[in-house]
């Protein structure tokens, strides 16, 4: 009973103070309860924890243009603060490469690392007459009027980009005709799918995790390089035919102006992070599975992302 | 029983010292962000997230906290309305219509009492539909496509005239206004930037909060001004406070009739809350008819949103619960707490962990009844903000939403945009147009637009695809779509055609 009237004292506390200024500093480009959000409390928590950082890492909220002020504002004011870091995300990635960041480019800041990813899905309702990508890719090659793809992200997002570059690995010419219609977010997509207003849904593993269980979807394929741990009867694209790989990492990005030693030291803690058990648990409880790349690796993976998304926004027409 | 079972369980986890201690915390600061015009529901909400977080509260105790601010917050939206005719959050915008009129005559109390019970009533019986039929009503999103949600929303316009006080064409005109506000920021269905002459700020469009403190709180300072302070409509008189059992009583049908519609505005993913109390509204206003005098300041017109709103809150928690998709922008932070706290909302949810579904619910209930008689006797405390001079109170309330406007973005320039709207809003009132239907605009265009495009896409661009349910298969109509449009369509022309038969109530100006 004391703890709890300490706990409560506590929350009075915090209520009236907030929190104080601290050394390192996690920018999450969202509103509190988002992706970027979890990354920067959780990578931040597990920080201070594990004891690569001194004290309690802060975290600041700075929600606006998908990322984009987050990002010019790193680009303008800070960039050359080494105790910083900004939560990022396949978005990031998509948006840059499409321009939608008001002219910001990938090559404004350092991309550091990623500890983890979400596995893209292909899923249709489970009295949906495809039982395999293939029957759904085959529909979409004799017709592609016949197929409408519901997602959790807008025309030219992350969600449909997955099916364009199965759909593109299949042979299809005009990946134009492709219908899709952009919901809000991933659960929606599902409702919409289940429903019957759209014939398949394109979204992520932890999205439909819990209309698996309930049979209400069945899930055509994972767009991973392998079967992810824990749904080893879902079939990978690649098993399938189209050599697609399209996760949702989680990683973080830093000011482009830091030394190169600066850059080292925080692709390190990224490292000690992904290999400590905190991390392992954390991924386990969100859906997130294994996918580690930190510093110079990511960098480059990044600029092959940016530059195949850039390819397939600019056949879509997202970008001139 | 397995309901009373369930309800067992549920009050035993809920009814511990520590958790009904959040539970009256959250029901306060809920209140009192509710009231304060320039913070809605989703920002108290969301302004507390990194707080639980610190705390490591665990999820049931984590969740009594944020659900009691959102209901708190529900609760609270109706303060400002009655009192300052500033909305303290959106859904509290149609009690402005009544409730500052009652305010006017001094009955600000009765407003006051009569609105709070509204919402204890509509919040009560939601949370029963919540406990009952939720697993049922999630197959409700189901039978909701793109076409179907834009025969609603055209609906919801059709109808606006009606709020206007004296001029359906000057209403017209504000719904435009709104509606093209709307069309600022990102392309819902390409990403890409519209009207935002580059400017990062306006990618996510323009929040209806900082439209709803410009239009109102800055119109109103400046017509202030121009009065050199003395006629400003703030000052009213307050009578005795008491409890009005009368009009409690009368109103108990237009609170029934209310919770239900609102409870299901608010399992409609996608309509929420706003639309819930706008619906309940219109409805209550045409039930009543000429002799209801609504916008004069009768009890109905104050009960009616009130309960519509709140009961949409609780409804909004269906589609969040079994489906994990979120009916409204408090709900959408509240989806994303609850998978940061490692409980994936879905199909499975009520039977793999009964313990977080039933202790919410039991919560809930709990907060409802501290949220009664926390505002019943509070609202003395409340009705003497009125007896605060005009000239201290105005600046007072108007600095306090710039702040709550600040702490959305953090940002100076929507700052700018709240005085830019009260330019607006200070000629729109000098016009004798209304502002409530431009709020609507901005609140609904959005989804108005992306719904209709969406349609567009499935059906290959043709117009059948509003109402086929399966655009490729021409037999399968859907019967909601056609049935709400041709409300819509009827709920338009008829007050042009039947102009002499159906005398409008008349009603006051803003």
């Amino acid at each position: 009973m004391n703890k709890l009237t300490f706990k409560a004292l506590v929350t009075g506390a915090a209520i009236t103070l907030g929190t104080s200024a601290m050394a390192a500093e996690c920018i999450a480009p969202a509103n509190p309860g988002g992706g970027w959000d979890f990354t920067c409390r959780q990578i931040g928590k597990i920080l201070f924890d594990i004891g690569e950082v001194d004290s309690p890492v802060q975290v600041t909220n700075m929600a606006g243009a998908g990322g984009g002020l987050a990002f010019s504002h790193v680009v303008t004011e800070r960039s050359s603060d080494a105790d910083l870091i900004i939560a990022a995300s396949s978005a990031t990635t998509t948006r840059l490469a499409q321009n939608a960041y008001g002219g910001a480019t990938a090559d404004q800041v350092r991309f550091v690392g990623a500890i983890g990813a979400d596995p893209g899905v292909i899923v249709v309702a489970a009295d949906s007459p495809f039982q395999t990508l293939n029957d759904l890719v085959d529909a979409v090659l004799a017709d592609p009027s016949s197929v409408a793809f519901a997602g959790g992200s807008a025309v030219g997002g992350f969600d449909h980009l997955k099916p364009l570059q199965i759909l593109k690995a299949a042979g299809l010419e005009d990946i134009t005709q492709v219908k899709y219609i952009g919901v809000d977010g991933g659960a929606d997509a599902i409702t919409q799918t289940i429903g019957g207003f759209t014939q398949a849904m394109t979204g992520d593993m932890s999205e439909i995790v819990g209309f698996v269980q309930s049979g209400d979807v069945r899930v055509l394929a994972v767009l991973t390089e392998e079967r992810v741990p824990g749904f080893e009867d879902i079939p990978t694209a690649i098993e399938q035919g189209y050599d697609v790989v399209a996760v949702n990492w989680r990683g973080l990005y830093v000011p482009l102006d830091i030394s190169d030693e600066e850059f080292q030291v925080w692709a390190d803690r990224l490292a000690a992070v992904a290999a400590s058990d905190a991390w392992q648990q954390a991924m386990m409880d969100n859906g997130l599975a294994p996918f580690t790349k930190v510093g110079g690796d990511f960098q480059s993976w990044i600029d092959g992302v940016v530059a195949s998304t850039e390819e397939l926004s600019r056949e879509i027409g997202v970008i001139q | 029983m397995e309901l009373f079972d369930n309800l067992a369980l549920g009050f035993s986890i809920a009814f511990s010292p520590y958790t009904l201690f959040l539970a009256i915390l959250g029901c306060f600061i809920g209140t009192i962000v509710g009231a304060l015009p320039g913070l809605g529901p989703a920002n108290g909400v969301a302004i507390m997230i990194p707080i639980t977080f610190s705390l490591q509260l665990d999820a049931v105790a984590a969740l009594v906290l944020l659900t009691s601010i959102y209901y708190g917050a529900m609760y609270g939206g109706r303060i400002s309305s009655i009192l300052l005719n500033i909305p303290g959050d959106e859904p509290a915008l149609m009690t402005t219509l009544d409730g500052y009129p009652m305010a006017k005559n001094g009955r600000a109390a009765d407003a006051l009492v009569i609105s709070g019970v509204a919402s204890f009533v509509g919040a009560l019986l939601a949370t029963i539909g919540l406990m009952l039929l939720a697993p049922l009503l999630s197959r409700v999103a189901y039978e909701f496509g793109p076409g179907e949600y834009f025969a609603l929303y055209l609906l919801a316009f059709a109808t606006l005239g009606g709020i206007s006080s004296n001029n359906q064409a000057k209403a017209a005109l504000a719904s435009c206004i709104g509606l093209m506000i709307a069309m600022i920021g990102l392309d819902p269905n390409s990403g890409l930037p519209r009207m935002t002459g580059g400017n990062l700020h306006l990618y996510d469009g323009i929040d209806f909060l900082v439209a709803i403190v410009g239009l109102f709180a800055v119109s109103e300072i400046f017509f202030f001004i121009e009065s050199h302070g003395k006629s400003s409509a703030v000052g009213v008189k307050v009578g005795k406070v008491r409890v009005p059992w009368a009009d409690i009583w009368d109103t108990r049908w237009t609170m029934l009739r209310s919770s239900f519609v609102g409870f299901f505005a608010g399992v409609l993913p996608g309509a929420g809350a706003s639309l819930g109390s706008f619906m309940t509204y219109m409805m209550e206003k045409s039930i009543a008819g000429e002799k209801g005098g609504f916008g004069t300041g009768v009890p109905k017109g104050v009960a009616a949103p009130e309960a519509g709103n709140n009961a949409a809150a609780g409804g909004a928690l269906v589609p969040m619960l079994t489906l994990g998709v979120p009916g409204s922008g408090t709900t959408a932070v509240l989806l994303a707490v609850l998978v940061t706290l490692n409980i994936t909302p879905g199909p499975t949810l009520f039977t793999e962990r009964p313990d977080v579904v039933w202790g919410l619910i039991a919560s809930l209930l709990i907060a409802n009844v501290v949220l009664l008689i926390m505002n019943v006797p509070m609202v003395k405390i409340f009705v003497r903000v009125l007896q605060v001079p005009p000239a201290i109170l105005l600046p007072g309330v108007t600095m306090i939403s710039f702040v709550g406007i600040y702490s959305l973005t953090g940002s100076y320039f929507d700052l700018l945009l709240v005085v830019a709207f009260g330019v607006l809003g200070y000629l729109l009132r000098k016009l004798d147009i209304p502002t409530v239907p431009v709020i609507l605009g901005i609140l609904l265009g959005h989804q108005m637009e992306k719904q209709l495009r969406d349609a567009m896409v499935l059906s290959d661009g043709s117009a059948w695809g509003l109402i086929y349910t399966r655009p490729s298969d021409t037999t399968d109509l859907s019967v909601i779509a056609l049935c709400l449009l041709i409300a819509a369509v009827l709920g338009f022309f008829a007050p042009i055609f039947l102009r002499k038969v159906l005398t409008k109530p008349q009603a006051v100006s803003d």
